[in-house]
């Protein structure tokens, strides 16, 4: 029998709501065996791509984590979500030092690089989903 | 509620919590500097002990305020980073953390006295000769 996936899901909305879902993010990690450095990775990437929904989007967005678990590997999946303004150029929102906010423009390339895989979709008007994926070992 | 900011000596200490909040980091800003304009304190410590997550928009509030502490004349050390937060910080790239650094607060503290120390203290205690 297939175990069914371990899977969190957080509203975010407010700045309260990131640290929510940077501390399940972490709690889930270490609750499937991936070590301290690698759970910590995981809640600062959670917390980029949270703060971004209070940032950018009105209504903010769902923080979605689903595990994956075998005894030799396993593998979060991060999805984020809005419907929010959507991002015009993606090519310009993943350069290291752009930012529409005055921050320090290295939220999503800093997230990439913390991350084994990421995809991002954005559509103007419509809203912006990202995906990334944490393996263990 | 406020960051609450301690002073020992002339030098500010202020603990950042996980989860802070704009408004919480404008008054801590308002409140470090205030201080340090009205000749109580020469410098700020900010311990991050208990800062689960370190993540771009933190490590913009810390270096902004290590700015402006910096640019009214005070020293600002960053203080009790977790080996964790330093290992991905560095993943995530370019100089986030732009603020001088301490192991933990009691170096934090020896920090902004030895930096004060070197530039001669501050201006208004300079003896006229």
């Amino acid at each position: 029998m297939i175990p069914e996936p371990d899977v969190v899901s957080v509203r975010v909305t407010t700045e309260i709501d990131v640290a929510e879902a940077r501390q399940e993010a972490r709690k889930l990690a270490l609750r499937h065996g991936f070590g301290t450095v690698r759970a910590h990775g995981l809640a600062t990437a959670v917390s980029e791509l949270a703060m971004n929904l209070v940032l950018h989007s009105a209504r903010g967005g769902l923080i979605r984590l689903t595990v994956q678990d075998a005894p030799e590997a396993a593998v979060i999946e991060l999805v984020s979500e809005d419907d929010g303004p959507g991002i015009p150029d993606l090519g310009l929102a993943m350069e290291d030092g752009y930012s529409t906010r005055g921050g320090l423009g290295c939220g999503l390339p800093g997230t990439r690089r913390l991350v084994d895989a990421f995809a991002i979709t954005s559509c103007v008007g419509a809203g912006t989903r990202i995906v990334c994926l944490v393996r263990r070992p | 509620m406020r960051v609450p900011i301690l002073r020992l000596g002339r030098v500010l200490l202020t603990s950042l919590p996980a989860d802070l909040t704009d408004q919480q980091v404008m008054d801590l800003q308002i409140d470090a500097l205030a201080l340090i304009q009205s000749g109580k304190a020469d410098g700020l410590v900010i311990d991050i002990t208990a800062a689960d997550v370190v993540d771009s928009y933190m490590a913009r509030i810390l270096s902004e305020t290590a700015k402006m502490v910096k640019i009214m004349g005070g020293v600002a050390v960053l203080a009790g980073m977790q080996p964790a937060v330093a290992l991905t910080l560095v993943e995530m790239g370019r100089d986030m953390i732009d603020m001088e650094t301490a192991f933990d607060l009691e170096g934090g503290v020896a920090k902004v006295v030895r930096l004060v120390a070197s530039r001669g203290g501050r201006h208004d205690e300079v003896p006229t000769t």
